[in-house]
């Protein structure tokens, strides 16, 4: 019966109209997965578009990460003190050592840029528990977050964009972007406020964003951490960097040549109804716990170092941290995906990283 | 009686509850890579053990067709309807297969942990390899194309024996037959 039954033919409207309802259900289909991907929405930030603004500010550099170009590998442990594990289940905060995997840098997307102290320098630490969940973690040593928004980090990106006609950028862009984002002057200041030391290794590194940490019993507590250094911090010489290109980082190679560079790791535990907001710091009464000890004993060159080929994504995070919902971490680990995509697909084309293996093997000395 | 033969139930529950979960991730995917907001963290974690699921039960699923054969199609179906229905087929079941392979697969190049659930993740299945996670990161997008236009062409082709040709084909499948 199922072959031979087919009913009598369509009249040719109710062809149409069949044909039409089956054309309209694909178009309807067809439009959701392109509204969805943003095909229709060319003026969304797609973590594609925001890469493709670091490139504008810092000229295209292949192989090198979008952001943090110029850096550093270097190896070593964390040794956990038991203190957070009271707020967090994570594995890693168990009493105990934990292998380090690390890269320090500078903020922005300049591989061969010249060291001085003014910039902003990044520690970022991936801790390998064997046999348990990883986690990622990228500081840096400004206090807070300039902007709150992905839209405000790229708009401010783009209103510093040299003008093509003057080569330099518009200062009127700026003054409009600052005039309408009240909350930027505020982390201005205290940004331009921080203590600017002399090297890597005497430097306060903060995570800015939020995260949520879980205990065993479910509760939640928000936190902010930073890596406070063990070495006494000297001022940065105002003077400048003298001749040497990478001073900072022949210095921090010189540096861990005689003993490990150490720092505490500070968590800072914050009340229910504390900003997530990372341009906007918590009260300063907030309790601090430290979790333990960051030491750093071996530096490695990012050429086929062990820092290398991964990103400091930090939305990679072990059962018991969890994402506050900031969107500048979702953002973060959206674009370092990006930009890893387009880095590894680079590999035959990339030039060797400033900060040669030869460079370390000779304590910083090129 | 038109729609004598139809598949299984246990094959319709499959086939509905896959499609359900497949044009969620197709959605899902195609958002969170082109939207870093608040959701992405969220999305990304639906992402990885939905694609795992996908992966376990398209396993069942063919065991199941081998176990409860489809019904044939009408012989009215002309020859070139009958190979393309084939193909596509087959490229629907390839890719059920190949994209939750290729992202563990790229996730695994590229060094990234693959959690699924709270303390649960599972072993990388490549070694870590840049050029590797490039390469199969690129795959991974083109081959969610085509799964997606494959996906609409068999829809499209779902309502053409449904409302065109009323030849019980789509009825097989359906639960609820559509209103003439």
């Amino acid at each position: 019966m199922f072959d031979d039954d087919r009913l009598p033919p369509l009249n040719a409207s109710a062809m149409v109209l069949r044909f039409g309802i089956i054309g309209a259900v694909l178009a309807c289909s067809v439009g959701a997965f392109a509204y969805t991907g943003g095909w229709l929405s060319p003026d969304r930030l797609t973590p594609a578009r925001i890469v493709a603004g670091f490139e504008q500010a810092s000229g295209s550099h292949p192989g090198f990460r979008r952001n943090h170009a110029k850096g550093l590998c270097a190896t070593g442990t964390f040794e956990s003190r038991g203190a957070a594990a009271q707020i967090s289940k994570a594995a890693l905060f168990a009493p105990g050592r934990v292998p380090l995997v690390a890269r320090v840098a500078f903020a922005g997307g300049m591989p061969f840029v010249q060291d001085t102290p003014a910039q902003v320098r990044s520690l970022a630490l991936r801790f390998l528990p064997e046999g348990r969940q990883e986690w990622r973690t990228g500081m840096i040593n400004i206090p807070v977050f300039p902007v709150t928004t992905v839209r405000d980090f790229y708009d401010q990106a783009q209103a510093m964009l040299p003008d093509p006609a003057t080569g330099k950028p518009d200062p009127a862009k700026m003054q409009a972007f600052v005039a309408s984002h009240p909350g930027f002057a505020a982390a201005g200041a205290l940004i331009g406020r921080r203590q600017i030391t002399s090297g890597f290794a005497d430097t306060t590194y903060n995570a800015i964003h939020t995260f949520r940490f879980v205990a065993a019993d479910g509760a939640v507590t928000p936190v902010r951490w930073s890596a406070v250094p063990l070495d006494p911090v000297v001022p940065a010489d105002a003077t400048g960097s003298g001749a040497d290109p990478n001073a900072l980082f022949d210095a921090l190679i010189a540096r861990a040549a005689s003993r490990p560079v150490q720092w505490r790791l500070m968590l800072t535990l914050g009340q229910p109804d504390d900003t997530i907001d990372p341009s906007k710091p918590w009260a300063p009464d907030r309790r601090q716990v430290e979790a333990g000890l960051v030491t750093l004993d071996r530096v490695v060159a990012e050429d086929g170092g062990p820092c290398t080929d991964v990103t400091y994504d930090p939305l990679v995070l072990p059962d018991g941290i969890e994402s506050s919902g900031d969107e500048i971490l979702a953002a973060r680990s959206s674009t370092y995906a990006r930009s890893l995509r387009l880095r590894d697909g680079e590999q035959g084309q990339k030039a060797r990283s400033a900060v040669t293996p030869r460079e370390v093997v000779g304590r910083g000395r090129q | 009686m038109r729609s004598a033969q139809q598949f299984s139930a246990f094959s319709r529950l499959i086939h509905w509850a896959m499609a359900a979960m497949i044009i969620a991730m197709l959605f899902i995917g195609v958002g969170m890579v082109t939207s870093p907001t608040g959701r992405y963290a969220e999305l990304v974690s639906i992402h990885k053990p939905l694609g795992i699921a996908i992966l376990a039960l398209v396993v069942v699923r063919i065991v199941n067709r081998w176990a409860n054969r489809p019904p044939p199609l009408p012989r009215s179906v002309p020859q070139l309807q009958r190979a393309a229905a084939h193909t596509s087929h087959l490229i629907l079941y390839g890719l059920m297969i190949a994209m939750p392979l290729v992202g563990w697969g790229m996730l695994s190049a590229a060094g990234y942990p693959i959690v699924l659930y709270g303390p649960l993740s599972l072993p990388a299945i490549l070694p870590q390899n840049p050029g590797l996670y490039a390469g199969l990161r690129t795959a991974h997008s083109a081959l969610a194309y085509l799964l997606f236009a494959t996906v609409v062409v068999h829809l499209g082709a779902a309502l053409f024996h449904g409302l065109i040709r009323r030849d019980g084909v789509l009825e097989s499948m359906a639960s609820v037959a559509p209103r003439r």
